[in-house]
């Protein structure tokens, strides 16, 4: 029996496709991503306040001390998952948590709070993603930790539970502030 | 408690397919008849525990169990009880519980409707299967579990099903399309377990027939069934995007015709062999790239569950495994495989082979459209383009127009060659014919001619006549599988008549309406009523009136809604349409856009009811093939036949 190498094409043909799926699965991991944003500042923006639409928000509300900025969604059910650890989180901390309403309608996202409750110092209105972009955001929950001078320390994607306060963030958290109380 | 027992049954699954995966194939390493046997009571228990499993998930569904993760993020208290059940495959998690017990369904059923094959055959087959079954089911349990809890913090209601699948299109499509796609597995599995004999004879095409077209008939079964949902549901009146995720399901789909043409000539004739093998190999391969396609987020989709990237990685490893492994037997065992019969450029070989070539040829360009975006990122490292419906329609639609003639002339063509006047001789006059009375309906009845859509029309009426004639000459069906030949084949046609009328002749607008205000569009005269509240089960929604008249006569009241969700305050729009085999009246409710005045879009589309008659024609043409008689008392044939190789 003689071995016929055209027999090996097939083969060939699917190990190139696994080599960019592979690839292509690097670029989209979005764990990947913090690494991009980490310690970098948050991005400047100039964006509407939820509550009072006349007010503009800057990148200058932001900073000052540690702080968390929360990207949610009404058409997001994760966010309502972790809606009360964040009520919760503002309630119980002094740690400010804003809120970044991304891809969202004014008046669905205002019912929304009312509904739930608040937990957030004022949300920013991002209605057409343009900060969302600029901060890499893949999909809402997502959670940034800023330290006290507006430069992101760290990045959760998905939503905050118990857990991942306990044993994710609030360590970065105190670890920061005790930075800048030093 | 329930979901635990549901999670141990899950565990306990996994324990027996890799029992299944092993101990069969140790028993024919060894030669003991005592382990080869075991697979069916292995795959038994295999069903039942997975069945269980998925029993106990759907209860958790029912009862609102929101302490279990996936119930929580997928239902809600107020979901109707038919969305509760559907909403158990509506996400990641559960949907692949759903793949797996399907998968242990077919496992089962080759296990109980295996007669014709040879104890060691089927120990080999079910082996095969046992290990796709371990995969499937430590993929649920290391990446995603179906029933992790959110103790002890869990929250008093759920977050909705996505109301897009809250929907009866929704309740049925999913588990069709799993069939089809894991039903690939089985053709799969008895090309490994023939490539491990190194005896490829064509009692190995003969089995792989039925299941090779019930799978099949299954996948289209379920393809239609999206296109349809995604007419009425996505609410602009398209059914078919060439999105990536129906591309996934549409690749298994056109290279499973291929195989089925191949088997046929691989049994009857002993030819294409080898090349059987690697399609049988190639169209479970798309089924499970389609798996990884969707539930990994390299592609970004519509249909496109969670991203994890474990998950990701997982199902790659997967694929490697498998396709890779499956591919490296190919390449080290085919050389021996020696096709036997000679054949002419006019013979029915010649036709299977053109019908393959034409399909993988397809099969390619859509693979390549919906990859491209991938391999443009990965090469100019994060840059993004999309490739739409203009590459798909350029370059798929002429190698299908080139199919279509092949298919016209193909069924009349005879084993290893075919006079010429029966191939060609005879159609000509009908050929010239048929154009010029397309023309002249089209010029009647249309407003415009279309040279591509009467050359389309043309060719799909030459299918069906030729078939007709067929039907005619030979006076009576001389079995299932012709019948069944027919069938499929005049379905593609009317599919097709459909596709091209549809595309050609439909008429839509959007518009500003007021009420009172009326339109008029391809002969209808349309008014808007009104707009009133209604209250659904879980949505409250804006409910339009619209009459529909032609000629001053009534033809039908259509209350297109938009909806809200209450849990997630999802908008949706739900068309509403007159439904009719010549043409669909179809009306959407889009914003308000003043005090009293809305945007509508309305549409007249002739004949789209034909693409998914035609698409069910086929799947029916696919399940009739499976009541042939020779398929029942293959045993003898078997037996006379591995006699016949061995001689």
């Amino acid at each position: 029996m003689t071995f016929n190498k055209s027999l090996l094409i097939p083969l060939g043909v699917f190990g190139l496709l696994v080599v960019f799926l592979a690839l292509g699965f690097r670029l989209q991991d979005p764990h990947l991503l913090p690494s991009v944003l980490i310690d970098k500042p948050f991005p400047e923006f100039e964006l509407q306040d939820l509550r009072q639409p006349d007010q503009l928000r800057t990148l200058a509300d932001l900073s000052g001390e540690v702080s968390l900025v929360n990207v949610w969604a009404t058409w997001c059910p994760n966010c309502l998952i972790e809606h009360p650890e964040l009520l919760r989180i503002s309630r119980e901390t002094d740690l400010p948590l804003y809120g970044v309403n991304y891809n969202d309608d004014n008046g669905k996202a205002l019912g929304w709070l009312a509904r739930h409750e608040n937990p957030y110092e004022f949300s920013i209105v991002d209605d057409k993603g343009t900060l969302a972009i600029d901060l890499g955001v893949y999909g809402a929950p997502e959670t940034f930790v800023l330290d006290a001078s507006g430069v992101i320390r760290f990045r959760h994607v998905g939503p905050v539970t118990p857990e991942v306060w306990r044993e994710t963030l609030l360590p970065v958290v105190e670890q920061l502030q005790g930075m800048s109380d030093g | 408690m329930i979901p635990e027992l549901g999670h141990f049954s899950l565990i306990l699954a996994l324990g027996l397919s890799v029992a299944l995966a092993v101990l069969p194939a140790l028993g024919v390493y060894r030669r003991d008849a005592l382990l080869m046997q075991t697979g069916p009571s292995i795959a038994t228990g295999l069903f039942v525990l997975l069945a269980f499993s998925f029993g106990c998930l759907m209860y958790s569904f029912i009862q609102d169990d929101f302490s279990v993760a996936y119930v929580a993020n997928n239902s809600n208290s107020a979901l109707p009880l038919q969305y509760k059940i559907s909403a158990v495959w509506g996400a990641h998690e559960g949907s692949f519980l759903l793949w797996t017990l399907i998968a242990s369904g077919w496992t089962l059923a080759v296990a109980a409707f295996s007669r014709g094959l040879t104890f060691d055959m089927k120990a080999r087959v079910l082996s095969v299967l046992g290990l796709l079954c371990a995969g499937f089911a430590s993929f649920l349990l290391f990446t995603s579990n179906p029933f992790d809890r959110n103790l002890p913090f869990h929250p008093a209601d759920g977050g909705d099903l996505n109301p897009l699948l809250q929907d009866f299109g929704l309740i049925v499509h999913p588990p069709m399309l799993y069939m089809g796609y894991v039903g690939f597995a089985v053709p799969f599995a008895l090309a490994i377990a023939t490539l491990t004999t190194g005896r490829l004879d064509a009692a190995w095409a003969r089995w792989s027939r039925p299941w090779t077209n019930a799978a099949w008939a299954f996948l289209t079964v379920g393809i239609t069934l999206g296109s349809w949902w995604a007419y009425y549901e996505l609410g602009w009146g398209g059914w078919w995007f060439w999105d990536a995720v129906e591309n996934a399901s549409f690749m298994p789909w056109l290279m499973g015709i291929a195989l089925i043409h191949s088997l046929a000539a691989s049994e009857k004739r002993g030819v294409f062999k080898s090349w059987t093998v690697l399609l049988a190999i190639s169209t479970f391969s798309l089924s499970l790239l389609g798996a990884f396609l969707v539930r990994s987020g390299v592609l970004t989709s519509v249909h496109a569950f969670a991203v994890d990237p474990t998950r990701g990685i997982f199902i790659l490893m997967f694929l490697v495994l498998v396709i890779g492994g499956s591919l490296t037997l190919y390449a080290w065992k085919a050389s021996g495989i020696k096709s036997e019969a000679q054949f002419e450029w006019n013979s029915r070989e010649a036709m299977l082979l053109i019908n393959n070539l034409l399909l993988v040829v397809a099969t390619a360009s859509v693979l390549l459209g919906t990859l491209y975006p991938l391999l443009y990122e990965v090469i100019t490292d994060g840059k993004k383009i999309s490739v739409g419906p203009p590459y798909f329609n350029r370059v798929f639609v002429p190698i299908v127009c080139l199919l279509f003639i092949a298919m016209a002339v193909s069924p009349f063509s005879r084993w290893r060659r075919t006079s010429g006047d029966v191939l060609l001789r005879q159609h000509w006059p009908f050929l010239l014919a048929t154009p010029v009375i397309i023309c002249l309906v089209t010029y009647v009845v249309a407003t415009g001619i279309d040279v591509i859509a009467i050359g389309v029309e043309t060719l799909a009426v030459w299918i069906l006549v030729l078939l007709a004639r067929h039907w005619w000459q030979a006076g009576s069906i001389s079995s299932a599988s012709q019948l069944g030949m027919m069938l499929a084949h005049a379905g593609i046609a009317v599919a097709i008549l459909g596709v091209i009328v549809t595309i050609t002749y439909s008429e839509g607008r959007d518009v500003r309406m007021n009420p009172g205000e009326s339109i008029a569009l391809a002969g209808y005269d349309i008014t808007f009523e009104g707009v009133q509240k209604v209250r659904g089960p879980n949505y409250l929604a804006d409910q339009a009136e619209f009459n529909v008249t032609r000629d001053g006569e009534f033809v039908a009241k259509l209350r297109p809604e938009k909806r809200v969700y209450s849990v997630g305050q999802n908008v949706m729009t739900e068309a509403d349409m007159d439904p009719g085999l010549m043409r669909d009246v179809y009306v959407a409710l889009g914003e308000k856009v003043g005090d009293t005045a809305w945007a509508v879009r309305v549409h007249v589309k002739p004949f789209v009811r034909w693409i998914w008659l035609g698409g069910l024609l086929v799947a029916l043409g696919g399940f009739v093939t499976l009541l042939d008689k020779r398929y029942r008392r293959v045993r003898g044939l078997v037996s006379n036949n591995v006699v016949g190789t061995a001689a």
